[in-house]
């Protein structure tokens, strides 16, 4: 098939960028997106031009580094996969695609479709652990965790940190992607005990790094390759709810996060 | 040059505890006027950078992706091994070193392996205390399965996702040190240097991948904990920047690489469909469980998996049933991918370019139903039709090997240190563990074992012993190494040749499959050497890499690692060809048994093959590390 491509190119960070309009031919359905993206690329190597930069490494839906919005969808037109998982099959000869970075002001545009998410990182710093060393642990069978809690928990420990919920939120919120971490750790017996402050330090972390509130719109969840639920986002306010009350760190406000 | 690999006296299941015992403590007040250099970020790298900031030293930690919780290791599916017998089915400690040993075809190190199987115990302890949601039966107890033909469940894991699991913990942990302080993270960091200064490891040289400014960073050790090299064939089912670069930077600065011919190819990735192709999907090992394996009996070219539901039973021939009656589909992965290359030789194999063989589930499914097929295996199947767009609930898979894995690898001591003092070296960028092929299962558990368990112990001794004197980034190493680089980065700026750096990778790619594969033969190896050669040259004159180096430029990035794999190519196969028998995922036309079985050579080739460097387009040195076995004896393996 042979299609047109608007592409947001941006030099670097302080560069304005615009889109640019690309024809690629002879697209087989079985080439994957990003191989496509890949034979643009020789192509204006090959004239001399330069490529377009993207970010992606495992390409196969499960490092989080690729991050295209498509036809202004996050990681493109079907639900549930990663933009490297994307295959040609979903499109038809002729078709115009429209190829864009995250937008996010948290996540400021490195090149063309590159994006800094260290904003993430520095969420997981705050408190996206269990405060727990190297050795003398206790044995792994000590503690019994029913399947279907253990079971939960790993639906929410399955983010793969890529930013989609990010992308698709209108207010650029992170709840979902906190909420996941929080959600995924609460649920344990082992995390269980930090839970509150848990949720209290990355939800400040998340505001401070200018990631706007969330207010239950539910494009996030739709969006997210990976289906993480909105009732994370439930479990998420619950602890923060929680924390808010008993902590003496936080000033008390009004429901911080809308819901 | 003297190999000493410093395994402790003793009995085998007492050197590990007496080695901790008799090894240099640092005081805990004198642990933060130490400086460590952690490269990578993957199992081996997190977990090492996380527990010795734990302890008190200060520690730099370096990933080129742009968050150290997207390395490699994230993508790892099956599950990792520990010896904890929760099964009661009779594992033990030694039975997991026994497993190891055997199936890496009796070419690793005695102390080394059962050291990992000791504590890969401590490993799952570890994970479940971080968090890890590893699968539970219905009583709240972990789940197990069997994995890689083993005897015994041994294998835990956290549904498709054991190695994103596992990473998320060692990133958690990092997290905690980066956020106490401990740990400085640097991301979009590139390593293309280390530096020695007085014959000790002193520190590292990078690129910023987003501003391209060439830095110096000093310390008392640097561990590199930087991944496999199965990128040298282009394609893989590594990801796409997993490189060599830092392993092999260091072996031309002293380091030697050990039995860089040994690389693991897997039996089921989903076959090759076009040239454009940029990397191959692993398709789990566990549907060998209860897919069978077939092609045509005779050949059918073309044949597609929907015909294929109408080729009658008489015409297939299940080969590895046929052949291996007692483990059949489940022989190990060496065994399982020759087979299927024997059979698309002979011109049987399936699919639009007949590199291709048939993993059918028709008979899974007739026996135990739809449902039960889709509990064990949705995640793969739906995996298989987004990406082939067959359904494999209703026609056979295709699958075809590809290369996974490396077991060669920088060397290492007992302690993890290479012969260059101060440099450590862990995870799949060693050669240690896995000998000539790798078990299922168990590069997770050594990366781990390796960060958590080991090389907070053994690096102690040495800075105990070595001192803290602070290396300034100003002296003559350091300024060497960064000129070299600048001037190794202009040299492929300033080319402006006619061709793309995938083009050359490609090339070099398809001479490393088809001449240091899957079998191998002094022929073919030597017909590599003299194209690998050719390419190199041509690669230097005529590759064009587009872009400055003051920014974000990927095409730079990919042609410096392209042309490390050169080098290291040709190493391979000088090791290929140095090693005149067939063991495990190494298999020598020349050397096999009247049933084509790998034919092993113990008399003259139980050793490590370590190689020195010696300077450009120079040959280089081989010392051999004799491979001592007092605990396990050397048999044929045999799967009939
Ligand atoms: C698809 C797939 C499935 C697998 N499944 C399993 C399984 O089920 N069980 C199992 O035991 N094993 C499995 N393996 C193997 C296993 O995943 C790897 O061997 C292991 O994770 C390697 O870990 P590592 O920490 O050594 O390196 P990696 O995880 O590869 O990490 C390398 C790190 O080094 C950094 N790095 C590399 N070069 C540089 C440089 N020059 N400068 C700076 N940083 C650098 C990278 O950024 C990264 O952080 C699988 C492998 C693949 C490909
Ligand atoms: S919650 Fe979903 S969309 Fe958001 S970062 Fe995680 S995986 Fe991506
Ligand atoms: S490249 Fe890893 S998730 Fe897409």
């Amino acid at each position: 098939m042979d299609l047109t491509l608007k592409i947001w190119r941006q030099k670097n960070s302080q560069d304005y960028g615009g889109f640019k309009t690309y024809e690629v031919k002879d697209i087989t359905p079985d080439t994957s997106f990003l191989e496509m993206m890949d034979i643009l690329n020789d192509n204006l190597e090959k004239s001399n031009d330069d490529p377009v930069h993207f970010d992606h490494d495992c390409r196969e839906g499960i490092c989080g580094m690729c991050s295209m919005f498509i036809n202004g969808r996050p990681h493109g037109p079907q639900q549930g996969i990663t933009t490297c998982q994307l295959h040609m099959r979903s499109f038809k000869d002729g078709d115009m695609i429209t190829i864009e970075p995250w937008r996010a002001k948290p996540f400021p545009v490195i090149k063309d479709l590159v994006v800094d998410r260290t904003a993430f990182d520095r969420i997981i710093q705050a408190g996206g652990f269990i405060s727990v060393g190297t050795g003398g642990v206790p044995d792994a069978n000590e503690i019994p965790i029913p399947a279907r809690v253990s079971n939960e928990a790993m639906d929410a420990a399955q983010c793969i940190g890529c930013g989609a919920c990010v992308a698709a939120c209108k207010n650029a919120s992170a709840m979902l992607f906190v909420a996941a971490k929080v959600s995924h750790l609460a649920l344990l017996p082992q995390g269980e005990v930090e839970s509150k402050e848990r949720a209290e330090q990355m939800v400040e972390q998340m505001d401070e790094e200018g990631f706007g509130s969330c207010t239950n719109t539910g494009a996030c969840s739709a969006e997210c390759p990976k289906g993480i639920s909105l009732e994370h986002i439930a479990r998420l306010n619950r602890e923060y709810y929680f924390a808010k009350q008993s902590s003496e760190n936080l000033p008390v406000e009004d429901e911080v996060h809308g819901s | 040059m003297q190999l000493d690999a410093k395994i402790p006296e003793g009995p085998l299941d007492e050197k590990w505890s007496k080695h901790k015992f008799n090894i240099k403590l640092v005081n805990p007040a004198n642990k933060r006027k130490y400086d460590i250099i952690v490269v990578g970020t993957g199992l081996a790298g997190s977990s090492a950078a996380a527990s010795l900031a734990e302890l008190g030293y200060n520690v730099k930690s370096f990933c080129f992706q742009d968050s150290p919780r997207r390395a490699h290791s994230i993508a790892a599916q099956g599950g990792i091994n520990a010896a904890k017998n929760y099964q009661n089915d009779g594992d033990s400690v030694f039975r997991l070193f026994y497993d190891t040993i055997k199936g890496g075809d009796y070419r690793s190190r005695e102390a080394n392996v059962y050291r990992l199987s000791e504590v890969s115990v401590n490993i799952i302890d570890q994970c479940v205390a971080q968090g890890v949601p590893f699968a539970r039966e219905y009583g709240g107890l972990l789940a197990n399965r069997s994995f890689g033909g083993a005897q015994v469940s041994r294998t835990f894991y956290a549904r498709g996702q054991t190695g994103q699991q596992l990473l998320l913990g060692a990133y958690s942990a990092l997290s905690r040190q980066i956020a106490a302080g401990k740990v400085t993270m640097h991301t979009r960091t590139e390593m293309l240097d280390v530096v020695l200064v007085d014959g000790q490891a002193r520190g590292i040289v990078t690129r910023n991948l987003i501003t391209g400014k060439i830095e110096s960073h000093g310390a008392h050790a640097v561990v590199l904990a930087t991944g496999g090299y199965g990128n040298v064939f282009f394609l893989s089912t590594n990801a796409m920047g997993s490189n060599a670069s830092a392993a092999w930077r260091a072996h031309k600065k002293g380091a030697l690489f050990a039995n860089p011919c040994f690389t693991q190819i897997h039996p089921t990735c989903i076959p090759v469909s076009g040239h454009y192709q940029s990397k191959l999907t692993l398709m789990s090992e566990s549907l060998r469980n209860d897919g069978r394996v077939w092609v045509p009996k005779s050949a059918m070219k073309g044949l597609t998996a929907s015909e294929a539901v109408n080729v009658s039973e008489d015409d297939r021939d299940y080969y590895l049933e046929r052949r291996y009656p007692s483990f059949g589909n489940l022989v190990p992965r060496d065994v399982a991918s020759r087979n299927a290359k024997i059979v698309c030789d002979e011109g049987r194999g399936v699919g639009p370019t007949g590199l291709a063989v048939f993993l059918d589930f028709a008979d899974a499914i007739k026996r135990d139903g739809k449902e039960t097929i889709k509990s064990k295996y949705g995640n793969l199947f739906d995996m298989y039709k987004q990406i082939t767009g067959d359904n494999p609930y209703e026609v056979p898979m295709m699958i075809y090997p590809a290369v996974h894995y490396t077991m060669g690898g920088l060397w290492v001591d007992y302690n993890l240190m290479t012969n260059v003092p101060g440099l450590y070296a862990t995870g799949e960028c060693n050669f240690s563990d896995h000998g000539a092929n790798r078990l299922g299962a168990s590069a997770l558990m050594q990366g781990l074992a390796d960060g958590y368990f080991v090389i907070p112990y053994t690096i102690g001794d040495y800075l105990a012993k070595s001192g803290h004197d602070k290396v300034s980034t100003d002296n003559e190493a350091f300024r060497e190494a960064e000129e070299r680089i600048t001037q190794n980065i202009d040299k492929l700026l300033h080319c402006k040749g006619s061709r793309t750096v995938d083009d050359f990778h490609k090339l070099l790619g398809h001479i490393m499959w088809d001449k240091c594969g899957m079998s191998r033969s002094a022929e073919s190896l030597k017909q590599a050497k003299t194209e690998i050669q050719a390419l190199r040259k041509e690669y230097w004159e005529d590759v064009n890499v587009i872009g400055v180096n003051e920014e974000l430029n990927m095409t730079l990035e990919k042609a410096l690692r392209v042309g490390d794999f050169f080098e290291l190519a040709e190493l391979m196969v000088d090791d290929a060809l140095n090693r005149n028998e067939s063991c495990g995922g190494h298999f020598r036309e020349e050397y096999q048994t009247e049933e084509g079985e790998a034919l092993r050579d113990d008399q003259n080739y139980a050793y490590g093959a370590c190689w020195e460097y010696k300077g450009p387009d120079k040959p280089e040195t081989l010392h051999k590390e004799e491979l001592i076995f007092e605990n396990v004896k050397l048999t044929q393996r045999s799967y009939k």
